[in-house]
């Protein structure tokens, strides 16, 4: 085990710049995948944020009693796709229309009589912002007797969900072809670190060393640059977001879960390359 | 030792490389293999050591069948033998010793005992003075001598050199081939694949010859058919 510890280390020191060149291959492979990771994630975020504004509201006819009104809201609230809902009444639908619509504050204080109806104000969990739930949600509302009419954008929603489907499609494409460049470029470099030992794993066979022993430090040397790589990948994207949030736009970076997947995901990508690389280079000779 | 029986050897684009070898080695013997390039003296060691398997025919050596043999028992053969060429293979960028050492090392062996070892091999083939030096600093002579020693340092039972004074002038050959019988003399069986006769006429050991891929000459076999005595 020591040996395989300073033989996988020793590389290093031998090949500097091979082993430079491999690290930095793997970090700027990860780190294009760790852009295109970013934008995902922000993309998500922005996304779940314009969900969260989905919002069903149950219009209540005139005259209706108020205890009615919030016994149904019970009933609501205990649909399990419901997360609230929020009686409001005439006046504070009043109130709310005079804050927000300045145009109209002079016309709708001159008035004599409240036009605007109460209503019943539902948000949906997440994971049921979608148009399925949101059209199951609004016939159900439409059942209660004092119900006038309900509003939620239809088209709206429909189009969300769209995006919603278009954008994981795109993400999932892309972010496997930058993966698959990413393992294809990783692992070609550790291709040129197994010929460039040709020599030694060709000694080391005739001296009869088992082909577990000459696979061992090039699978912990290659799961080290991928490793490396993937942090000095992480360290880039960071940078990268520093600089988008101070001259673009406000963004999200990873959770530090991501980031340790990104290193993760380097270090397998490492690993799988060496082991296909040496396996192949020893089935061969 | 080493039996071949019947051997033949074709390559898929080659041709045939031997045709029906047989032959037998004795443990502690030494053996001439010698012919011309591409006579199948080289073919012959990598069967040996089980680079290559016969196509038909049976090659045993220290009790391995080497005819179907499995890869994963290959390098406990290995671990029996030890191999020279002629271009020595070694590591350019390790000393003399870190070359020796590496064969310990490669193979499992106890770390505490690898120093001792190493150096006990770099005095039997004379270069314990220059156990620090990279294969560039030393002279080709000096470098087969790595190589024997790197061969030696498990203990073989069989030394195979491949025209193991192929690249070096006449006296580092003279002081090479002395070392080979040396290690013979000790009790190692030693099979030498060479084409210069001077050499193998220098000295009483057995000669297999071949040409064209078949053994044409076996001083074993016809000097003792003819009722002569080996010279």
């Amino acid at each position: 085990m020591t040996l395989t510890v300073r033989e996988a280390l020793l590389a290093f020191r031998r090949a500097p710049l091979l082993s430079a060149l491999s690290v930095t291959t793997i970090a700027f492979s990860l780190f294009v995948l760790g852009l295109f990771g970013l934008v995902a994630v922000n993309l998500r975020q922005a996304l779940r944020s314009v969900a969260e504004r989905v919002e069903i509201v149950a219009y209540v006819l005139p005259g209706t009693p108020i205890e009615t009104v919030t016994l149904a809201e019970q009933d609501i609230e205990a649909f399990p796709e419901v997360l609230s809902a929020d009686y409001v009444s005439e006046d504070s639908a009043l109130g709310r229309a005079r804050r927000e619509l300045v145009e109209f504050r002079d016309l709708l204080r001159e008035m004599e009589r409240n036009p605007l109806p109460a209503s019943i104000e539902v948000k949906l969990k997440p994971g049921y912002q979608d148009a399925t739930h949101v059209n199951a949600v609004a016939d159900r509302l439409r059942g209660f007797a004092f119900v006038d009419d309900v509003r939620y954008g239809r088209d709206w929603v429909e189009k969300l969900d769209r995006l919603r489907g278009l954008a994981a499609a795109v993400g999932v494409v892309v972010g496997a072809a930058f993966a698959i460049v990413a393992v294809i470029i990783i692992g070609t470099t550790i291709r040129m670190a197994v010929l460039q030992r040709s020599r030694e794993i060709a000694i080391m066979r005739l001296v009869g060393a088992t082909d577990g022993f000459i696979r061992r430090p090039f699978l912990l040397q290659g799961a080290l640059k991928g490793l490396l790589g993937g942090l000095a990948a992480v360290a880039l994207s960071y940078a990268a977001y520093v600089l988008i949030n101070r001259f673009l736009i406000a963004s999200s970076f990873f959770t530090s879960l991501q980031a340790l997947g990104v290193v993760l995901f380097g270090t397998v990508i490492g690993l799988m390359g060496s082991l296909l690389s040496v396996g192949r280079h020893l089935r061969r000779v | 030792m080493i039996k071949f029986t019947n051997v033949f050897k074709t390559y898929a684009k080659g041709g045939l490389a031997l045709k029906d070898v047989s032959f037998h080695i004795a443990k502690g013997e030494f053996a001439f293999l010698t012919g011309h390039s591409g006579a199948g003296k080289s073919t012959v060691l990598k069967l040996i050591y089980a680079d290559e398997h016969p196509s038909s025919g049976e090659v045993r050596v220290s009790g391995y069948d080497v005819t179907g043999m499995r890869a994963h028992e290959v390098p406990h053969l290995r671990r029996r033998l030890g191999i020279v060429f002629q271009d020595f293979r070694l590591l350019e960028d390790r000393t003399a010793e870190e070359n020796v050492a590496f064969a310990l090392e490669v193979t499992g062996a106890r770390r505490s005992a690898i120093p001792a070892r190493v150096m006990r091999v770099l005095t039997q083939v004379g270069l314990a003075a220059k156990a620090g030096a990279y294969p560039r600093e030393l002279s080709g002579g000096e470098q087969q001598r790595v190589a024997i020693a790197r061969a030696l340092v498990n203990e073989p039972q069989v030394l195979l050199a491949d025209e193991p004074t192929g690249n070096l002038d006449e006296r580092a050959t003279r002081g090479v081939f002395q070392l080979l019988r040396d290690i013979n003399a000790s009790g190692t069986a030693v099979v030498m694949a060479t084409h210069d006769l001077e050499l193998v006429r220098s000295a009483p050991y057995r000669v297999i010859e071949l040409q064209d891929g078949a053994v044409v000459y076996d001083s074993a076999v016809d000097e003792s058919a003819a009722g002569e005595t080996p010279a």
